[in-house]
């Protein structure tokens, strides 16, 4: 910080802002963009999913989510999502652990398989799962004869689930985990811990505040998940219809009330998961911003 | 937030996933899968209804019908790939054949297990204008007239916008005896009058009902009818053009799941009822036309004109093996005669 040729320039930039050449006017132009993109593509659609819903009123409103069929698909999203998640921060944090306190041949080969489902598109994703468990595909015949259903049912929209989501948790704690590197567990391990007790105590309350965003984050893709479950699921009502594929089929039907009152409470989880991640951010910003790195 | 409020977090969040994880999904009796396309929703919805009655009635079993609903090709494909239908309820005879060839679930005499080469209904295509008729469309040939809008989907991806297309061919056809290039102009102006193509059958209902454009929707007569009951029956007139295609979808047991499940005794009782004058009746309330129209009330008919209907079996088409390339494939006759508007 001693350089005297840094310094000589320090006189002609506002402070805090060093990087800052634009003019006023420049930065006002941007702003105004930025802000009427967000207001046209982000606020208006959420504006209209729940004018749409209340079209109606709040009374059929309410009527529309307590049919049969939809409270059906809102229990399959809650169970898929109860089971693919604690799924995902179990492989999250094993593959995090393993790729940022090891050093392994096929490291890096690991992690960009890890990132595969980003750069798939899910259609893709849940179409692999048809090649590999459909009645045609690789496992097709030996499930039949051990009478084990996995397309077109839970299962399927569960691993077709985890897949599409998995990156969410590892991505969050990969970068955090290699930053922190092993001297705390060596520490822990040091004054007589045992590897549980150092996951638990260590381990774990240094990557909390990554976990539980890259939990969120995984929670509301799981759940909103449309192409990949669209394949698996085989659409039968009442019985493998998230709540996303409801919507579109209350679309179809013309019911509109309908479909956005399912969108709407779709909408709801997204602001929820909004407001989570601002808290999160407004509290442990700061150790936030420590801990990933960026 | 402190550490043991984190770690209560965590495990709350694995106590409710067992909690859900316990939510099993609890069987009536006996169930059938019926796999199904996309316009056939409100039909079913009722007829599962009328049979689980008649069929508690006369045996005293409880059944549960399920229904999937999706695009006739990807049911068809989710069927072959292992989706367990005890019966396929599909939109064209071909789509029951994929499954046939590709899986060997249903047995290749299908066609002869039920009446009327197993269509218990069929549909034909009309038009859908706005109240009054301001433009007085009677007729295909009304479709071409200058400052008329029409509003049909893009024949390259919806199953529906191919029949629209093939009755105007049939009509333009017969009307210019046959000569191929007046037919191929006809077809053009129809398709430079419509200011957009959907993607689907719904998507343009939905264009011409919802957001208002165009003078006249061609549709399936099921979803024209469903159109007037959703977006109001003062807003719109139902025209039936004196010439149109027929659909006949049909209907099949699939053998090897029901075989597997033993439910063939249901299954066939199910898709026999629909030639009941209960399920013909049914079928002619959702404005299907029943095959065996004689068992229904004629108040019920009065909404399905006879009008001269043309099959795709048709020399002029010859099936769809022959129709679908020469008119929908890459290079054929609707990639040489239509033109995006810029």
């Amino acid at each position: 910080m001693a350089d005297p040729e840094i310094k000589s320039y320090e006189p002609f930039h506002e402070s805090h802002s060093a990087a800052v050449t634009e003019s006023r006017p420049a930065r006002a132009v941007l702003m105004a963009i930025v802000f009427v993109f967000l207001v046209v593509f982000l606020l208006l659609p959420l504006i209209i999913v729940f004018k749409e819903a209340l079209a109606k009123g709040v009374g059929t409103y309410l009527e529309s989510l307590s049919d049969a069929d939809t409270r059906s698909a809102i229990r399959l999203t809650l169970l898929v999502a109860a089971i693919s998640v604690p799924l995902n921060i179990i492989f999250g944090i094993s593959a995090a652990w393993a790729i940022a306190k090891f050093e392994f041949k096929g490291k890096a080969f690991l992690t960009t398989l890890i990132d595969l489902p980003f750069s798939v598109s899910p259609v893709i994703s849940g179409l692999v799962y048809v090649l590999l468990f459909g009645a045609q595909g690789l496992l097709g015949a030996w499930l039949k004869t051990h009478g084990i259903v996995i397309l077109f049912a839970v299962p399927g929209i569960v691993l077709a689930t985890v897949f599409v989501t998995f990156p969410f948790v590892a991505r969050e704690l990969i970068p955090l985990m290699q930053e922190q590197g092993n001297g705390d567990e060596e520490a822990a391990l040091s004054l007589g811990a045992n590897g549980w007790q150092t996951f638990w105590y260590v381990t774990l309350p240094n990557v909390k505040w990554g976990l539980l965003y890259g939990v969120l984050l995984c929670n509301a893709r799981a759940m909103g998940e449309f192409g990949a479950v669209s394949v698996v699921s085989g659409h039968i009502r009442g019985l493998t219809n998230t709540m996303p594929l409801h919507v579109e089929i209350l679309y179809n039907e013309y019911n509109a009330v309908g479909a956005f009152a399912v969108a709407s409470l779709l909408a709801g989880l997204a602001l929820v998961t909004l407001v989570l991640k601002t808290l999160l951010e407004m509290r442990y910003g700061a150790e936030l911003a420590a801990t990933r790195g960026h | 937030m402190t550490k043991p409020h984190f770690r209560k977090l965590l495990g709350a969040l694995v106590a409710t996933s067992v909690q859900f994880g316990t939510l099993g999904f609890a069987f009536a009796d006996t169930t059938i899968l019926n796999v199904s396309y996309d316009p056939t929703r409100e039909l079913y919805k009722a007829y599962d209804e009328a049979f689980a009655a008649h069929w508690k009635a006369q045996t005293g079993e409880t059944v549960t019908i399920q229904q999937s609903h999706g695009g006739s090709g990807a049911q068809a494909r989710a069927v072959i790939d292992g989706l367990d239908a005890d019966v396929v309820t599909l939109a064209l005879e071909g789509d029951i054949n994929a499954i046939v060839s590709k899986s060997k679930k249903i047995n290749p005499d299908w066609r002869t297990k039920f009446e009327n080469n197993s269509a218990p209904y069929t549909s034909t295509i009309i038009f859908l204008v706005r109240k009054g008729n301001p433009k007085g469309i009677r007729d295909w040939n009304d479709l071409v007239k200058d400052g008329v809008q029409v509003i049909t989907p893009n024949p390259k991806t919806s199953g529906g916008a191919r029949w629209n297309y093939l009755a105007a061919w049939a009509y333009a056809n017969a009307n210019d005896g046959g000569d191929e290039a007046k037919t191929k102009e006809f077809i053009g102006k129809l398709y430079a009058n419509a200011p957009v193509l959907d993607t689907g059958a719904r998507g343009s209902t939905v264009t011409f009902a919802q957001k208002g454009l165009g003078d006249v929707l061609i549709a399936w007569e099921n979803d024209a009818y469903l159109a007037l009951d959703e977006f109001g029956a003062d807003n719109f007139d139902v025209v039936h053009p004196p010439t149109s295609i027929l659909a006949e979808p049909p209907v099949a047991v699939v053998d090897a799941n029901v075989d597997a499940r033993g439910t063939r005794k249901v299954a066939e009782a199910y898709l026999g009822y629909l030639y009941s004058k209960e399920g013909q009746t049914i079928i002619a309330k959702n404005h299907y036309r029943p095959s065996k129209p004689e068992l229904v009330p004629p108040e019920d008919l009065a909404k399905l004109p006879p009008i001269k209907l043309i099959t795709i079996d048709d020399p002029l088409f010859g099936g769809w093996k022959k129709a679908q390339p020469y008119h929908f494939g890459d290079g054929g006759i609707f990639d040489q005669i239509y033109k995006p508007a810029q």
